[in-house]
């Protein structure tokens, strides 16, 4: 690409819908204060420049938090604390001492500790990335070298190019101003990706060649696909705009799930307390297909008493009068550990004991859970549904069952989410009135890979093909519902897939459910069950995507 | 001198929020408090910064110490912090 020439970039979209508008390039490094630079004066009036600039980026950096909130207002509120550090203030203040300027000593000041995370790696390594930045707006402070303020109203949303983005920068963006972002660096889980989604604007990131991007070139974002088109020519203007105008009409449709030919497929909304049921209603779900209930047992040192638990439930019930709201009982163990059901020391706590083998260990907590909930329900007319986590066998599917009846409740199900469930699901069915499948879990198992482990990322997409057959064998040989409610549910494509292979409802996060509806709406059932059949005799996910992708022609049209 | 051995139970170990209301509630005492792995150098509670670097993952045992008015609330208060799960 050279001199404003068309050039057509592909990165990995992390935040879907298309944006269009002129590049702004964001950055421009704080240079590094030279090496051996002396202050003139009394190093006690130059101990006080260093400790004023670390104040003032300590309450600029937590004030932005404050008005940020969420997730970005978290790092910010981390960042404020590492400006504030007393032990770095101590090395400032020897260094200042020795004779060098205040800015130098800071940036060495730092550096010792950017070195330690950078070593450490993993997570540890990404927030070096967050020190660098305190210690950039730092320097900054004391040399007057204007930090690179992005603009927050301009006559035209703007595409974001950067080589990253820190949650400062972007912490206060609106998508009134910003069309779409462009990062060169970055993952799904990257700050830019986070702060994109939330916002509702297209973002592609890891894109090679975003660095050559000119500014002010025009610049089209396909956050769905990854493409990132410069200065493209009307026609592929008008093509890609028109479609994403259609997706927006799309996805404010309303009402219940259903492919083009009428085929139901209720559309459900995983939630996490009664604090997410506005969202789920917003969404249009048609109840709850994943009520997450750890939230009562996190962060305590006893169970929740039955009546707390009785609230808790009753509120999200309520808010579904007639709808299917499923609960899933307490998953404890592995990546949840609670103080009061210790799991033991487990070398692999992801093949431990949790879900319902935790229940089975401590049945006095399950049966409390489902007492709360028996009675919860009595108040309600939703219509409640209970299943257990991590069932492996027929022996557990029998004793959770039981379990239900004993408290009252009527409709007791197993989560399809350990390979063996799914392999013998016929088996499982007499003991389970309704099963659901976790993909997320179920792709951890099958492939031996940890779902904590940001390199084994491929091997948790959803369109593995063994995934996908798994997920068609938890479906067949039984006449009992079966759903789906992990993140393969929110990937609209993947969502046509499921209903072809018969999941009986779709649960997702509601941010994802719009989107869902409409690829459903599409299609018909028909073509729903030549994509999943296409998918599975893709031997690799990138042609399960695609091929199942050729037989949904409308989600190119809704730009999905 | 107060001192408390305690297993970090958070599955991010002493980092991100564990690490925050740890180094927060330490920089609210008048006293210096440090805390170290069972076989390390201590370094200051206080400072956010010492902690993150420590790298203390889920499962590790950390001593707490502290001196002067309050020690042994201080590490009562920040034992209790670093074994939540």
């Amino acid at each position: 690409m050279s001199g404003g020439a068309a050039g057509r970039l592909t990165g990995l979209g992390v935040s879907p819908g298309v944006g269009y508008g002129p590049a702004y390039l964001f950055g421009g490094d704080v240079p590094e204060p030279p090496a051996g630079q002396r202050h003139a004066g009394e190093a006690g009036t130059e101990r006080e420049r260093a400790a004023r600039a670390l104040e003032a980026v300590a309450a600029d950096l937590e004030a932005r938090g404050e008005r940020a909130g969420g997730e970005a207002g978290q790092v910010l509120a981390a960042q404020a604390m590492m400006a504030r550090d007393p032990v770095l203030a101590a090395d400032v203040a020897a260094l200042i001492d020795a004779g060098t300027v205040a800015a130098r000593a800071v940036f060495e000041a730092f550096g010792k500790y950017r070195d330690l995370l950078r070593a450490a790696g993993g997570y540890l390594g990404e927030r070096a990335a967050d020190l660098e930045d305190v210690r950039d707006r730092v320097v900054a402070f004391l040399t007057g070298h204007a930090l690179p303020v992005l603009p927050v109203g301009a006559a035209e949303p703007y595409v974001l190019v950067a080589r990253d983005l820190a949650p400062a920068d972007t912490a206060l963006l609106t998508r009134e101003a910003v069309a779409g972002f462009v990062t060169e660096e970055g993952g799904p889980t990257s700050h830019t990706a986070i702060l994109a989604r939330a916002m509702g604007v297209p973002a592609v990131v890891a894109l090679e060649g975003a660095a050559a991007i000119p500014a002010g070139a025009r610049v089209l974002v396909d956050g769905s696909s990854g493409e990132v088109v410069v200065e493209p020519d009307d026609g592929t203007v008008a093509r890609v705009t028109a479609r994403a105008r259609k997706r927006g009409t799309a996805l404010v449709a309303a009402g219940p799930g259903r492919t083009l030919d009428g085929h139901p497929v209720p559309l459900l909304a995983n939630v996490g307390g009664p604090g997410d049921v506005e969202a789920a209603l917003a969404a249009g779900a048609e109840g709850v297909g994943l009520y997450r209930t750890e939230f009562l047992y996190l962060d305590r040192r006893a169970a929740p008493s039955e009546q707390e638990q009785e609230k808790a439930y009753r509120e999200v019930l309520r808010a579904f009068p007639g709808r299917p709201v499923v609960v899933r009982t307490l998953d404890a163990g592995a990546d949840k550990a609670l103080a009061f059901l210790p799991p033991g020391r487990e070398p692999n706590p992801a093949l431990g004991q949790r879900g319902v083998r935790l229940s089975g260990r401590h049945p006095a907590v399950l049966a409390a859970q489902l007492r709360a909930l028996a009675a919860a329900a009595a108040g309600t007319n939703a219509r409640l549904q209970v299943m257990a986590p991590m069932v492996a066998t027929v022996e557990e599917a029998e004793w959770f069952a039981a379990a239900c009846r004993t408290a009252g409740l009527s409709s007791a199900g197993v989560m399809i989410e350990i390979p063996a469930a799914a392999l013998r699901a016929a088996d499982l069915a007499p003991a389970a009135d309704f099963f659901s499948v976790g993909t997320n879990d179920l792709a951890q198992y099958a492939f031996a890979a940890d779902r904590q482990v940001a390199a084994l990322r491929a091997l948790h997409d959803h369109w593995q093909p063994a995934l996908l057959d798994l997920v068609a064998l938890a479906m067949t040989g039984h006449d009992r519902p079966c759903g789906v409610c992990g993140e393969a549910a929110a990937d609209p494509a993947m969502a046509c897939v499921l209903a072809g292979l018969g999941a009986a409802s779709l649960s997702a996060a509601p941010a994802a459910l719009p989107a869902v509806r409409a690829a459903l709406a599409a299609h018909t059932l028909e073509q729903c069950r030549t994509a999943a059949r296409a998918a599975r005799a893709a031997a690799t996910a990138a042609r399960a995507r695609q091929a199942a992708r050729r037989e949904l022609p409308g989600l190119a049209d809704l730009g999905l | 001198m107060a001192e408390r051995k305690v297993t970090v139970m958070a599955k991010v170990g002493l980092h991100a929020r564990p690490a925050a209301t740890f180094v927060q509630a330490a920089a609210k005492a008048p006293i210096d408090v440090t805390v170290a792995k069972t076989k390390g150098d201590p370094v200051n509670a206080k400072s956010i910064l010492a902690v993150m670097a420590l790298d203390v993952r889920q499962g590790e045992e950390i001593v707490i110490r502290a001196e002067g008015e309050g020690a042994e609330e201080l590490v009562d208060e920040l034992a209790a912090i670093a074994s939540a799960p």
